[in-house]
């Protein structure tokens, strides 16, 4: 199965890469633009008979490596491979 | 006093700890390999600073894996003095051995630059011959130490005294334009509830010889010393 993992910067964490990026994007005439937020976007092949289990495993990745929940937030999504 | 110097790969300043603790603290110090699952017989283990595993995914995320780490944190359970510097700070909040994470300074450049920090708590292994309110001159080179943690966790640490420095202005006087990386509450150096393990991101190895620009570095590994005897 195929696991995409999407790990963004917590809310009210501050995020002075996303707030840099809002900036150059103002500047280029973007007015409309706010909450702009960078993070890690991660595509994993994993071994498993179901999607639950395949969620389960990518869960227990999240919770131990892939994210630190102190700063980041997480979430993903399991397509079959 | 017997030392252990850990290496990782993407340590950088493992052998300058250990010059700073042998030729100029006259210390035993060893070094010791990520790999090992002994630490030697050290009463202190030193995670030093640099980029261990690239700074991969996060800083110390890959690093705090190692093997070493197991007999670390069984150590530190122990009552076992650990200190973390820099790249060594990010580790031990990576293992959940020191509370909080570091993350981008908030300009988003590397900074390198001297530091002047306030002694928040003195009476710690790590600044014992210190004096509350000492102030100390010290380096910093990072791009990852903007240390955050949960405002109530902040709370509880402050009451505790677990905030050990503090990025101060030269004259000890609290300013955000010292707070070079914008750390929460401009905290630079923190230690657990039971005070055996401590984080800075200062460099205390950097500033032990006067050709180097200061030796107040020193008052850190004497607190140590100290503790130990």
């Amino acid at each position: 199965m195929r696991v995409k993992v999407f790990v963004t910067p917590r809310k009210g964490i501050l995020d002075p890469q996303g707030r840099a990026v809002e900036q150059a994007l103002k500047s280029l005439g973007f007015d409309g633009v706010s909450g702009v937020h960078v993070g890690r976007y991660l595509v994993l092949e994993v071994e498993a008979a179901s999607r639950d289990e395949a969620s389960a495993i990518a869960r227990r990745m999240c919770d131990q490596l892939l994210a630190n929940p102190l700063i980041e937030d997480y979430r993903f999504e399991v397509e079959p491979g | 006093m017997k030392w252990g110097v850990v290496t990782f790969p993407g340590s950088l300043d493992d052998r300058d700890t250990l010059h700073a603790l042998s030729d100029v603290m006259g210390q035993e110090a060893v070094a010791l390999w990520h790999k090992d699952e002994t630490l030697a017989g050290a009463q202190c283990v030193v995670l030093p600073g640099g980029f261990s595993y690239g700074d991969y995914l996060r800083c110390g995320a890959i690093a705090r894996f190692s093997p070493i780490m197991k007999s670390i944190a069984r150590f530190a359970a122990e009552g076992g003095l650990v200190m973390g510097i820099c790249n060594g700070f990010q580790i031990l909040c990576e293992a959940h051995l020191l509370p909080g994470a570091l993350t981008r300074n908030r300009s988003l450049s590397f900074i390198c630059e001297g530091v002047t920090l306030r002694v928040e708590n003195s009476k710690t292994p790590f600044t014992r011959v210190a004096r509350a309110g000492e102030l100390l001159r010290m380096p910093i080179k990072h791009g990852e130490g903007l240390y955050v943690a949960p405002e109530n966790e902040l709370r509880d640490m402050e009451e505790r005294g677990q905030v050990i420095l503090r990025y101060v202005a030269a004259d000890g006087s609290e300013s955000e334009a010292a707070n070079l990386n914008g750390s929460t509450r401009a905290i630079a150096g923190v230690a657990n509830q039971r005070f055996n393990v401590f984080g800075l991101m200062p460099h205390p190895e950097y500033a032990v010889e006067p050709m180097l620009g200061g030796t107040d570095g020193r008052r850190i590994f004497e607190s140590i010393i100290e503790s130990a005897r």
